[in-house]
Formats: C-alpha cells, structure tokens, sequence
C-alpha cells in the first residue's frame, strides 16, 4: 500500500512541507488527564473535548482507553497521534495474546513500550503529539506512570499532563495519600478538574471519570460538574475602582 | 494587496460543509465557491464527491489536495467492492480517508466529512478534519464558514429529524453561513443518501432566504422607481 505512506522525495525542491518526516504542530488537542493511585487500584479522569486551535470543536472524545486487560491509557495532546498509537497497542496486545501462553502484558510492560515508541519518534524529529498517562494493576501491583512527546517517562502515586502539571498536581501533593478510598479519591480528582475547569480555557464541563482496579476497567458515563460564582468579590468587582477589571 | 499573487495562489474552498444524520440516513450539503486568493475561480463548484453509490464526502480546503484524496479513495473502494462482493460501509470509507489525510499530515491542508448509508450501521456521519483524526458524529461543520454554524447548531440541532428537517436545516445552515463567510457563496448543494439511495438537490443563490441587512433582488432601479411609491410612515 504504496500510496499510503508518506513519500519522501530524494532531492527536494520544493519547500519545508515537503520534509514529510517532521510534525510541525498539532491540529485537535485533548487538555489535561489527571490520575491517581487509590486503594483498590488506579482512578484517572479527563475531560472529553477535542479543541480546534481555540475553538472547543469536539465535545464527545474519549480520551481514555482500556490496554489489554491489566492498563488504562489516558492521553493529552493530538487526537489523531492519539488514535495511531491506539492502533499500534492493538497489534502489540493482539500479539501478546496470539502466544496463548496464559502471560499478559502488564502496565509496566506497556508504559515501557510507550516510551520506546515516543523516544524514537523524538529522536527522528517526527513526535507523537501526546502527553500520555498509562495506569493499571496487576498481581496487586498498582502502576501509574507518563510519557511526554519527547520521551520524558517515570512513574508516580499521582499523575498529570498539560495544564494538569501546574494545577492539579500541587493538589494532589497536599491531599493525596496511601489507600484512599474510591470516593475519597473521585473527590479528589474532582477537585482537581473543577479547578481546571476554571483556569484552563481549552477545558470543557463535561468529563469521564475511568477506574482500573484487578477486576478490571470501567469509564464512567459523561457527566458535568458543579461550579461556583456568588462570591460577593464576584458580584461588583470594580465597584471601588471604576474603569478597573 | 498584489492582485499577480492572488492570481497564483493555491485554489482554496473557502467553503461551508455540513454533514447531519437522521432518522433513516444522511444529509450532505455544501456551497458552491472556490477562490484564489480574492478571485473566485469557480461560483458553482459541486464539493460533494462520490465515493461509492452509497458513500460521499464533502470536500474543503485545498481544492487539489481534496480531489486526489477522494480519487485515491474511490479507487481503493472500487477495489475493496470487488473484493468484498457487497457495497462497501461508510467505517470503512471513512478509515481509508483518514489514512490519508494522517500519514500526509504533514503536506496535506483539507478537512473532510465522510457521509453516507450502509446496511449494517444506516446512516452515518464521520469528520475528518486537518490532521486525520478520525471522529464519528451525529452531524459535522467544516470549511471556514462553518466558524459561523457553531452557535447556530448548537442550539438548531436535535436527534431524530425527519428527511426533510433534517435538508431544512442543512440549506438554512449553508445560506447563514453564505450570508457572513467571505470564501463561501454561490448555491447550496445537498446530497440525501438513505436505503433506497441517493438524491441529489440543487438550491440557487437568489432561492435562499433573505437574512438580515439583505434585501430583495430586483431587476433594476428603475423599476424600483416606476412602481408605486412606499406608504408612509406612522408614528
């Protein structure tokens, strides 16, 4: 399927658009995923808009997958880079379970592939566009680890991508803790994306919140979340200072 | 502004497209405008391809790399038929597109909407957009004039329209976009695809609804002049 790659001309002429084997920018985006080790395994949340430069263009992407039966991957960044990288896990998983051999890709496993696949692209000039979050359990051993565009991976109790790094993680600093609760810890996520809700302009009100525990995954159902205005700061706020903001 | 290098720039479908899904099939429409630079080149271009008999996309932006990408694939469709020995689903359509537009990303600058009708999903709707992200939607904007749909579908959309709300709304849609876009114009062009195929519809210019600050066409002044003078005003 010769048409379909991307041609690479021998001695070019013709301009920079023509070096096909370099990313230039993104075009749609997902905003922060944010996630967290609780006690029974991994929560992570993000919300589900797909943002056209400064238009809030789509509004009902999944950001979150489910990887084999053991991982959950949440990504920030491209959509398109994304949807690829979903394909090239499918052949990964489909090959792990074509042995048969009763063995399963494990998180850890995963995340080390992410990062293979996302440094070799960098080192080629030619990034995956994404910000990626893989979490999962398996045996009892919970995994949350990130791998940026540029190869930039490790693993934490709690993670972020994007405007997530600067907001929510200073959160999850103070009030995360060993085995929390399912509710302690959707509280906690929850806190955090309201404040991203707040202060990030390409998020949108309407999330999914995803749970990875040794049974297995579920993503919740979109939902939107409350938020506040009436303080009295609010109200009047250049009352004092007319012409002010 | 140099009119010479206008003159020489890339043909561009400014352009308006809309894919809608109802009750039974799909609505494709799109307006009629293909510019260079300030020039339009083309007043009643037909930006709605076909693909197969049961699949079409709409077409925007480079009008070049618009057309070889759907001739690639209706070509690789036109095998797959064969090959298959039954129509081909609009998932697939769809996907064949976005191999293209995503492993081109690079030299590449159209956006597209995939619609059409197959017997085992009905009508669907997929936006491709700059980039390749492959994304199934109850209905897709695209084209620069679509910038002004956003509100507008945001509140005129619902689920399970009718055929007819459903091209209603899609010519409404065009013509508003017409009315305020400046790549876009010409004449609305709609493509129904359902069970029992496909129907093409053609809406000229001076057929579409007045909106505002716009006023009725006329003939000449003089005729204007020579007919009755208007009533006067009450206060």
């Amino acid at each position: 399927m010769n048409f379909m790659a991307s041609k690479q001309p021998e001695n070019s002429l013709l301009g920079p658009e023509a070096d096909s084997q370099r990313t230039l920018y993104p075009n749609v985006t997902g905003t922060s995923v944010v996630a967290l080790k609780y006690k029974d395994g991994i929560l992570m949340a993000a919300d589900m808009g797909g943002s056209y430069g400064s238009t809030l263009r789509y509004k009902n992407v999944e950001r979150m997958k489910a990887i084999g039966k053991h991982s959950l991957l949440g990504a920030s960044g491209e959509i398109s880079d994304f949807q690829e990288i979903l394909r090239y896990l499918d052949d990964l998983i489909l090959y792990d379970n074509m042995w048969d051999d009763g063995n399963s890709l494990g998180p850890k496993e995963v995340h080390n592939y992410l990062t293979r696949l996302m440094y070799n692209r960098r080192n080629k000039f030619n990034p995956l566009w994404n910000s990626l979050v893989l979490g999962g359990i398996k045996n009892g051993e919970k995994y949350l680890g990130t791998v940026s565009m540029i190869g930039v991976n490790f693993e934490d109790d709690h993670v972020a991508t994007g405007f997530g790094n600067h907001l929510a993680r200073p959160i999850l600093r103070q009030e995360w803790h060993e085995n929390l609760s399912f509710e302690d810890g959707v509280r906690l996520l929850e806190k955090c994306m309201r404040v991203l809700l707040y202060r990030d302009r390409s998020a949108i009100n309407k999330l999914q919140i995803a749970k990875i525990t040794e049974e297995g995954m579920t993503i919740s159902q979109p939902y939107s979340l409350k938020t506040y205005w009436e303080f009295s700061a609010f109200e009047n706020p250049t009352q004092g200072a007319v012409g002010s903001w | 502004m140099d009119l010479n290098m206008d003159l020489n720039a890339p043909h561009s479908m400014g352009t308006t497209i809309i894919g809608v899904t109802y009750n039974g099939g799909v609505v494709l429409g799109a307006d009629s405008r293909t510019s260079t630079g300030m020039y339009v080149a083309n007043r009643a271009s037909d930006k709605i391809t076909q693909l197969t008999d049961n699949v079409y996309v709409c077409r925007s932006g480079s009008a070049a790399d618009s057309q070889l990408v759907s001739d690639y694939v209706r070509y690789f469709l036109h095998q797959h038929t064969i090959q298959l020995g039954q129509p081909a689903t609009v998932k697939v359509a769809a996907n064949l597109i976005r191999l293209l537009s995503y492993n081109n990303k690079n030299m590449l600058e159209t956006g597209l909407i995939v619609g059409g009708w197959d017997k085992y999903e009905g009508g669907k709707i997929y936006g491709i957009p700059l980039g390749g992200t492959l994304i199934e939607q109850p209905f897709a904007i695209g084209g620069s004039g679509s910038s002004y749909l956003y509100g507008f579908f945001d509140q005129a959309w619902k689920e399970g329209m009718t055929k007819d709300e459903a091209e209603q709304l899609v010519v409404k849609a065009v013509s508003l976009a017409i009315a305020r876009d400046g790549a876009s114009g010409g004449v609305v062009r709609t493509v129904v695809i359902n069970s029992e195929g496909v129907t093409r519809n053609f809406y000229p210019g001076d057929k579409l609804q007045l909106w505002h600050e716009e006023l009725e066409p006329q003939n000449s002044l003089l005729d204007i002049l020579s007919s009755p003078s208007p009533e006067p005003m009450n206060i």
